[in-house]
């Protein structure tokens, strides 16, 4: 667990081994074999996408007349406007964008606050809340949905807030259990991370008269900027990837975001694969950006997050 | 600035939690308030051993999927991580396209996987001129799903070993190489002891994936014929055709004290050992 830090910190800074030219060649059969090998993994591991960008490329006409595994005659971007209407997919990326943007600024602003309290000055409790946030993080979603569903049916919410008047089937209710669920696992590793920063840097403000406020936002949250990106992608990823919460606290399908609405989805595309495999490619594409263009944040936070689970 | 975080998960997940287990020891249609609940002791837990078809199945599919990921999944993604690790060219490129599933939703990666299983037009059946229900055949369904599944779960072994296996001191691995200890006498003798913390997380991670493993079946078939699972057998009893509360609870308690028993002794464990808290 002492590792979490430096793991953050450590990002290929291994020495690159000296290699000696003739044992570089004497290699050689051995390299290519590797490179078939993981080639082939990785060409096996690309072909399900691969294969759902080439049917959603696909006039429908044409699979039914060929079938799937056939030449192309011709390509096409016309799935992709048709699942964008008949899936009504602008509607379900606005519900995911106005749950999961507040939801993630909310998660960071509270964890660090609780990791700031918790990694700075020594309570009693401190062991035990931690325990107690991390905990909740890597229970299943399902062992505490029952009693939730029936407190939120039974939570009265002013009608400008849900239509509906309750907490269930209401933006704020799934956005409430995202953080919830989740600024305990950003807690754990925001803490770690703050245990590192020299105490002598917040004492000396203390000094000069700074408020713990202040301590906070003008000294420790500044230098936190590492973790908190790598923090942000990851939890991006996760809540858009949500598909339980919505699913059961969304009674009403067309509030759903993205992901939960593929149970509704399912059934308007049906039979038409060349739509599903558009639609699959449109709803992937977020996180893959974020995944492609974040690479380095994304899998930190991941190892380090997975060092503690 | 803590009391905010620590009241919502309590409020939230812990509350309920408690609630689970206060609710199975009841029986509740879900309709009024929670005083319409009444007790009926461990009524709801002597049906679910002895009068719920679907319990027993269900527990054996959460075990089957933990054994594979365990058993199949896992050492993949740890030979993957091992064979990254070595400096090649290209080590980008596979590890970007074998980690790309992880980004994915498992609800997503059902949808996905349609393309291939579905019987008429998905490409496996017809790549090898086949005829079988990937999906709707109640004796292999589970299986198909392990595959999509464990398109995903690899990756995100491979990802976290990789880390791992980086963390290894590299002057440890020459002193054996040194001593003429071959490749994989160095993996078994030097690398893989000192990756005991890493081996925890992804014993940890594979178990609560297991147990929370729910949006790939409920997408593949609503975890219906083949694909129950307990996750699945909790919320049918909430959004399905018959809402028991008090019955649904009763599962959503077992899940609870497996998954404790996981969490509780890791984090423990994991806390304990931090000597700056």
């Amino acid at each position: 667990m002492t590792s979490v830090v430096p793991e953050l910190l450590i990002e290929e800074q291994r020495p690159p081994a000296a290699v000696h030219p003739a044992r570089r060649r004497r290699l050689t059969f051995a390299r290519v074999c590797l490179h078939v090998v993981l080639a082939t993994t990785a060409l096996v591991w690309l072909l399900p996408l691969l294969w759902a960008v080439y049917t959603s490329l696909r006039p429908y006409a044409e699979t039914a007349r060929k079938g799937y595994v056939s030449w192309p005659d011709g390509l096409t971007l016309q799935n992709y406007s048709d699942a964008f209407t008949q899936g009504e997919l602008p509607r379900f990326f606005f519900n995911t964008l106005i749950i999961v943007v507040p939801a993630l600024l909310v998660t960071l602003l509270l964890s660090s606050m609780a990791a700031f309290v918790l990694s700075r000055f020594a309570f009693r409790f401190n062991l035990l809340i931690l325990l107690i946030l991390t905990a909740g993080n890597l229970l299943p979603p399902q062992v505490i949905i029952t009693p939730l569903f029936q407190i939120f049916r039974l939570v009265a919410l002013p009608t400008f807030m849900n239509s509906d008047g309750t907490l269930l089937n209401s933006y704020w209710g799934v956005f409430i259990v995202h953080v919830a669920f989740q600024v305990g696992f950003c807690t754990f590793v925001l803490s770690n991370y703050m245990k590192m920063i020299p105490h002598e840097l917040t004492d000396a403000a203390l000094v000069d008269g700074a408020s713990v406020w202040r301590q906070y936002f003008s000294i420790i949250l500044p230098l936190c900027r590492p973790p908190l990106a790598a923090l942000a992608t990851l939890q991006f990823t996760w809540m858009y990837n949500d598909f339980f919460w919505a699913l059961v606290l969304m009674v009403s399908g067309e509030k759903r975001p993205i992901t939960s609405a593929l149970d509704n989805l399912r059934g308007t595309f049906f039979t038409d694969n060349n739509l599903i495999a558009a639609a699959s490619v449109l709803i992937a594409l977020p996180t893959i950006a974020v995944y492609v263009f974040l690479q380095k944040h994304f899998v930190r936070g991941l190892t380090v997050g997975a060092t503690k689970g | 600035m803590l009391g905010i975080p620590a009241a919502l998960s309590i409020l939230l997940v812990w509350v309920p939690a408690f609630m689970s287990a206060a609710l199975s020891l009841t029986t509740w249609n879900g309709v009024g308030g929670f005083s319409a609940a009444e007790p009926v002791g461990a009524e709801n837990y002597r049906q679910i051993a002895t009068n719920y078809p679907p319990f027993w199945p269900a527990l054996q599919h959460n075990l089957i999927w933990l054994g594979s990921f365990l058993f199949i999944a896992t050492p993949i993604g740890l030979l993957l991580a091992v064979l990254l690790d070595k400096e090649i060219r290209g080590t980008r490129i596979y590890q970007t396209a074998i980690f790309l599933p992880v980004v994915l939703s498992l609800a997503l990666i059902g949808f996905i996987w349609q393309l291939l299983y579905s019987p008429e037009q998905g490409l496996i059946n017809n790549l090898f001129n086949a005829d079988v229900d990937w999906i709707g055949d109640s004796s292999i369904n589970l299986w198909s799903a392990m595959v999509a599944a464990s398109w995903r779960h690899v990756g995100y072994v491979m990802v976290i070993y990789l880390a791992g296996i980086k963390a290894v001191d590299p002057a440890l691995r020459e002193a054996a190489a040194m001593d003429g200890a071959n490749e994989l006498q160095v993996f078994r003798q030097v690398v893989f002891p000192s990756l005991r913390t890493t081996n925890v997380v992804v014993l940890v991670i594979t178990i609560i994936e297991s147990l929370r493993a729910f949006d790939l079946v409920y997408v593949l078939n609503h975890g219906r014929n083949g694909l129950e699972l307990l996750s699945v057998l909790i919320t049918e009893n909430i959004i399905g055709e018959a809402t028991r509360i008090g019955f649904g609870s009763a599962i959503a308690v077992i899940l609870l004290m497996v998954s404790l028993g996981v969490i509780i002794p890791y984090l423990a464990q994991a806390l304990r050992k931090d000597p700056t808290s």
